[in-house]
């Protein structure tokens, strides 16, 4: 069981590095806001979300795992609200281009 | 090399280029995105250092606060900044400068490094006379028991330089509303965000003030919180900071220092020094001052952010 747990968390975990590692490209690489703004999101909400499940079996107690959902979601709402606001600005044609 | 001194190199390389990109960029803007950068960088080394009292203030007033305080002083330099370019210091001063910050930070650098193996502490004596203070945080006990007149003047400070803020503001406005007034679309995304988040923010900034007693946490990174709150609820034009001229409102800034000094004062009384507290009361007696002093510096950090007066009182 616990060896299963070690999988699922290395698999998660990895799986998350690797959209953080897509997010970050394509922040750097794609040619507009709007479609930059799009690939940061894949990061913060796939990728954070993965790595959280990774560490789920790890937190001791229920409440700690609690805690960690809790972040993401935290996380989840924050990223969507500012990258609304980020892309109304861009789309009026606001500085960041 | 174990993973986690190669994690800590590379932390100390990011740290180090991203603090060298904040002093040369040549924007002021940028510059500051480079500084909360740095300080969310720099806490993140505090909790490697397993300092988590020192990184959640560092995230929540080095970065977070200052951050919003020099994002809105960037902005008013905006206009000026292409005319002021020119007026750049020549090569010389500015090598001078760069010389003396270089000796200043080769000096700090050479004396941590002489420092004896292991380094002079008194951490085990604060740990020793925990049980007899009643607290589990040895930060906060240091805080408030053994330097309790730096945090006594730290929470006056920052109240002065509230005033020093609402100084600015020109003699037709002054007593007014902070700021200017913000709206925003009601049914907007931002109103949304102004109604969801502050009932969670709210719970968490009071639970961090809370758990500070034992566990990292504490007045300031609480007050930080609630500020924060309040500050989103003014730009999504839900809620607005009181005319400066309230009574009320000026009653609150100054009763949490007054409080800690009226309970400091009673102790030469009660305990025989200044700022001692009498045994079997220390905690009660610090949650008190922290309890006096979370709305003093939720509405002063709220009220920096906010800026000097910009409209009369009456609207």
């Amino acid at each position: 069981m616990s060896f299963l747990l070690d999988v699922l968390t290395v698999a998660a975990i990895s799986a998350g590095l690797f959209f953080f590692l897509a997010g970050s490209i394509g922040l750097l690489r794609f040619p507009d806001a709007l479609s930059r703004l799009h690939a940061l999101t894949k990061a913060d909400n796939v990728g954070l979300g993965l790595v959280m499940l990774g560490l789920l079996p790890r937190a001791d107690g229920l409440l700690a795992a609690l805690k960690l959902v809790f972040v993401w979601l935290l996380v989840l709402l924050a990223s969507s609200m500012v990258s609304q606001l980020v892309a109304r600005v861009a789309r009026r044609g606001g500085s960041p281009s | 090399m174990t993973v986690a001194s190669t994690l800590a190199l590379i932390l100390v390389v990011l740290l180090l280029s991203v603090a060298a990109w904040t002093v040369v960029a040549r924007q002021t803007f940028a510059a500051v995105v480079g500084f909360v950068a740095y300080g969310l960088l720099l806490s993140i080394a505090w909790v490697a250092l397993s300092a988590v009292d020192v990184a959640l203030t560092e995230a929540a007033i080095g970065s977070g606060l200052t951050g919003v305080l020099l994002i809105g002083a960037s902005a008013r330099l905006r206009v000026t900044e292409a005319a002021a370019s020119p007026e750049r210091p020549g090569a010389l001063l500015r090598g001078l400068g760069a010389l003396a910050s270089a000796m200043v930070a080769g000096g700090i650098a050479a004396s941590v490094l002489s420092l004896p193996e292991p380094a002079p502490t008194l951490a085990p004596a604060v740990a020793e006379h925990l049980p007899s203070i009643g607290l589990g945080n040895a930060v906060t006990v240091v805080l408030l028991a053994y330097r309790g007149i730096d945090t006594l003047l730290e929470s006056i400070v920052v109240v002065f330089a509230l005033i020093g803020v609402w100084s600015l503001a020109p003699d037709r406005v002054w007593g007014g509303y902070p700021g200017p007034r913000q709206y925003a679309d009601p049914n907007g995304i931002l109103a949304y965000l102004g109604r969801v988040l502050p009932p969670i923010g709210i719970i968490v900034g009071v639970y961090i003030f809370w758990v500070g007693a034992d566990l990292p946490g504490g007045k300031f990174q609480g007050a930080t919180i609630l500020a924060a709150m309040w500050l989103l609820g003014m730009m999504a034009g839900l809620a607005d900071a009181p005319p400066i001229s309230r009574t009320w409102l000026r009653i609150l800034l100054v009763a949490g220092p007054l409080l800690f000094i009226a309970i400091g004062f009673a102790g030469a009384l009660t305990a025989g020094a200044v700022l001692a507290y009498p045994d079997g009361y220390a905690k009660l007696l610090i949650k008190v001052i922290e309890a006096a002093l979370m709305p003093t510096l939720t509405l002063t950090l709220a009220l920096l952010v906010a800026g000097r007066p910009e409209r009369t009182a009456r609207g």
